[in-house]
C-alpha cells in the first residue's frame, strides 16, 4: 500500500512524461525518445495503481494474464498491420478506448465504494455526472469508431448516408441525453444510466454515417478528442490527475487536428459533421458533362518527359494508398536522381483518409523525410518545376478552387500544380474526385494524363527509365 | 473556506487543455499520424480505473460484476496501450534523414 499523497504525485510524474511524448513529435529526431517517454509514463501508472490496490492474491493474477493477452494481441496488431492499413487501426484503436472508458464507468456506477464515491443509490451528484459524462462521450466514441473502421476498410459503403430529419434526431438524442443525465441525478436510479449508455451507442452511429469517405481525416481526428474527453471525464470521477491531464492532452490533440484538416478543406467544422460533400452540390457536378479534348499519353512519353527535366514534383493522394505504390514511386524517384534530376514530395493536409497518412506512407517507402514537403513550404516551387506527377490526388489539385466561387470546393487551398511546365495526371479515368466535380487540370495543354493504375504506371516508367 | 478538490483537479484539467493546445500546435505535420496513435495509447491510461474497478473489494467474490467489467476494460486498455505505442515505435522508425545534414 502507498498512501495516496506519494500515488499522486506519481499520477503527475506520468501525465508530464505524457506531455513530453507528445513534446517529442515536434521532429522526427526527437520523436523516438518521446515514444519512449510515453512508455515509461504508462509502466509508471499501472505499476502504482497495482500497488495502491495492494491486492496480490488471485485477482492479481487474473489482472497479469489479462493484461499479457491483451498486450500481446496489441502486439501482434502493431506489427502486422500494413502502413496503408493505418487510418483502419487508429480508429479500431479509439472504439477500444471508448468501450473501455464505458467499462470503467459502468464499474464505478456499480460499485462506488471502491472508489470513495459514495454507496449504490447515494452516489455524490457531481461523480455521478462526471461517470455519465465519460460513459456517454466514451459510447459514442466506441460506435462512432466501428462506424469510422467500417467505413475505411470497406466493409461499409464510404458514400454519406443521409435519411430526413437525421440532423433533428440527432440533436433531439443529444438533449435526451442532457436530461436524461440530470434525472439519474434526481433519481439515482440505475436504469436510466444504462439507457444514457444504449442512447449514446446509437448517437455515435447516426453522427459519424452521413459523413463521407474523404472527410474521413475530420472524422478520425473528431474521435481521437472524443476519446480524450471521454478519458478525462473518467479521471474527474476516479479523481486521478494522470487521466485528467491525459484526457485534456488528447483532447486538445484531437480537436487541433480536426481544425487543421477543416482548414485543409476551407470548410467549417460543423459543414462537415453535417454531411457529405458531393451529396448536397449535384447541380454543380453535371454542369459541365460535354466533352473536351484530353492528351493521354504512355509510360514512355511519361519517362521520357521526367528524365529530360531538371526537377520533378510528385503529387500522392490516396489513390496512391490505395495501389499500395510507394515503393514503386520511390525506385522510380531514385532512378531519375540517377540521371540527376532533382525530385521533392509534395502533401496537401487533407491527402489521404488521415492526417499525415501520406507521409507515413513515404516514410514507409524510405523516402527520406527532408524531400517531403507540405503545401505552404513547396507551393511557390511549382512554378520552377518541369514536370508534376500526380498520383492518386484529385481534387486537392483542381484549379477550379481558386477560380469558380460557384464550386463547392472554392476557397480550399490547393497545390498549385497546373503553373508547372507539364503535369503528369496518373488515374484510372477520367472521373470526378470526392468532391464530385469535374477537374480543369484534365483538359489543360500541360497536362498528359496516364490512364492506369498508379502502382502499374509508375512500374512501366521505372521500365522506360 | 475550504476549495473544493474537484476546484483543484478541474484547473489541472484547464491548464493541461492549454498545455495540449501548445504543444499539439508544434508536432511537425509530417508526423500527425504516430501522434494521433500516441495519443490513442495514452489515453489508455483509463487502465488505472480498470484495475482499481477489477481488484478492489473483497477478495472472495473477484467476479462480481463491476469486477468483470474492469477486467474486460483491462484486455481493451491493454490492447491499446501495446498496440499503439509499438505501431508508433514501428512508425518513428521509418522516418529517416537523407544523409546530408540539412533541416
Amino acid at each position: 500500500m502507498i498512501s495516496a499523497n506519494l500515488l499522486a504525485v506519481f499520477y503527475l510524474i506520468s501525465g508530464v512524461l505524457f506531455i513530453l511524448a507528445l513534446r517529442g513529435l515536434s521532429s522526427p529526431e526527437t520523436s523516438r525518445q518521446g515514444n519512449l517517454f510515453g512508455i515509461i509514463g504508462m509502466a509508471i501508472a499501472i505499476s502504482v495503481t497495482i500497488a495502491s490496490v495492494g491486492n496480490f492474491s488471485t485477482g492479481f493474477l487474473y489482472l497479469l494474464i489479462l493484461l499479457l493477452i491483451g498486450g500481446s494481441i496489441g502486439a501482434f496488431i502493431a506489427f502486422k498491420i500494413p502502413m496503408t492499413a493505418m487510418p483502419e487501426l487508429v480508429a479500431g484503436f479509439h472504439s477500444l478506448v471508448g468501450l473501455a472508458a464505458v467499462f470503467v464507468a459502468i464499474s464505478a456506477f456499480l460499485n462506488p465504494e471502491i472508489f470513495n464515491l459514495g454507496s449504490p443509490g447515494s452516489i455524490k451528484i457531481a461523480s455521478l455526472i462526471e461517470m455519465s459524462l465519460g460513459a456517454s462521450i466514451g459510447a459514442i466514441t466506441f460506435t462512432g469508431s466501428i462506424v469510422a473502421f467500417l467505413k475505411l476498410r470497406g466493409i461499409m459503403p464510404g458514400s454519406p448516408i443521409t435519411f430526413f430529419g437525421q440532423h433533428y434526431l440527432n440533436l433531439i438524442l443529444g438533449l435526451i441525453l442532457v436530461g436524461l443525465i440530470f434525472y439519474l441525478c434526481k433519481t439515482q436510479i440505475n436504469i436510466w444510466f444504462w439507457i444514457i449508455i444504449i442512447i449514446s451507442f446509437l448517437l455515435g452511429v447516426l453522427l459519424i454515417i452521413p459523413i463521407g469517405g474523404a472527410d474521413m481525416p475530420v472524422v478520425i481526428s473528431m474521435l481521437n478528442s472524443y476519446s480524450g474527453w471521454a478519458a478525462a471525464g473518467i479521471g474527474f470521477t476516479l479523481e486521478n490527475t494522470a487521466l485528467i491531464i491525459t484526457g485534456a492532452l488528447v483532447g486538445s490533440s484531437g480537436a487541433i487536428l480536426s481544425y487543421i484538416m477543416c482548414k485543409g478543406m476551407n470548410r467549417s467544422f460543423f459543414n462537415v459533421i453535417l454531411g457529405g460533400w458531393g451529396a448536397t452540390d449535384q447541380s454543380f457536378s453535371n454542369k459541365s458533362q460535354e466533352q473536351k479534348p484530353v492528351k493521354s499519353g504512355n509510360a514512355d512519353d511519361a519517362a521520357f518527359l521526367m528524365k529530360n527535366a531538371s526537377s520533378v514534383i510528385i503529387v500522392p493522394g490516396y489513390g496512391m494508398a490505395v495501389a499500395q505504390a510507394q515503393h514503386a514511386l520511390r525506385e522510380m524517384v531514385d532512378a531519375l536522381k540517377k540521371n540527376g534530376v532533382k525530385v521533392t514530395y509534395a502533401i496537401h493536409p487533407v491527402a489521404g483518409r488521415m492526417p499525415g497518412h501520406m507521409n507515413v506512407l513515404l516514410a514507409e517507402a524510405n523516402v527520406p523525410y527532408d524531400e517531403v514537403f507540405e503545401l505552404e513550404e513547396i507551393n511557390n516551387d511549382f512554378a520552377n518545376c518541369d514536370v508534376a506527377y500526380v498520383i492518386g490526388a484529385n481534387d486537392v489539385t483542381n484549379p477550379v478552387a481558386k477560380s469558380d466561387p460557384q464550386s463547392p470546393i472554392y476557397g480550399m487551398p490547393i497545390l498549385d500544380v497546373e503553373k508547372s511546365k507539364s503535369v503528369l495526371f496518373v488515374k484510372r479515368s477520367l472521373s470526378p474526385g470526392y468532391a464530385g466535380i469535374d477537374n480543369d487540370l484534365f483538359y489543360r495543354d500541360n497536362t498528359l494524363m496516364l490512364f492506369s493504375d498508379a502502382k502499374k504506371m509508375t512500374e512501366d516508367i521505372i521500365k522506360s527509365l | 473556506m475550504e476549495i473544493d478538490p474537484f476546484i483543484f483537479r478541474f484547473s489541472i484539467f484547464i491548464l493541461s487543455i492549454f498545455i495540449g493546445y501548445y504543444v499539439v500546435w508544434s508536432v511537425t505535420p509530417s508526423l500527425h499520424t504516430p501522434l494521433m496513435s500516441v495519443t490513442n495509447a495514452i489515453s489508455s491510461v483509463i487502465i488505472v480505473g480498470a484495475i482499481i474497478a477489477a481488484l478492489a473489494g473483497k477478495n472472495e467474490n473477484i467476479f462480481d460484476s463491476a469486477n468483470i467489467f474492469g477486467f474486460l476494460a483491462i484486455i481493451l486498455a491493454a490492447i491499446n496501450i501495446f498496440g499503439g505505442f509499438l505501431v508508433t515505435q514501428r512508425m518513428l522508425a521509418m522516418y529517416k534523414k537523407k544523409n546530408k545534414d540539412k533541416k
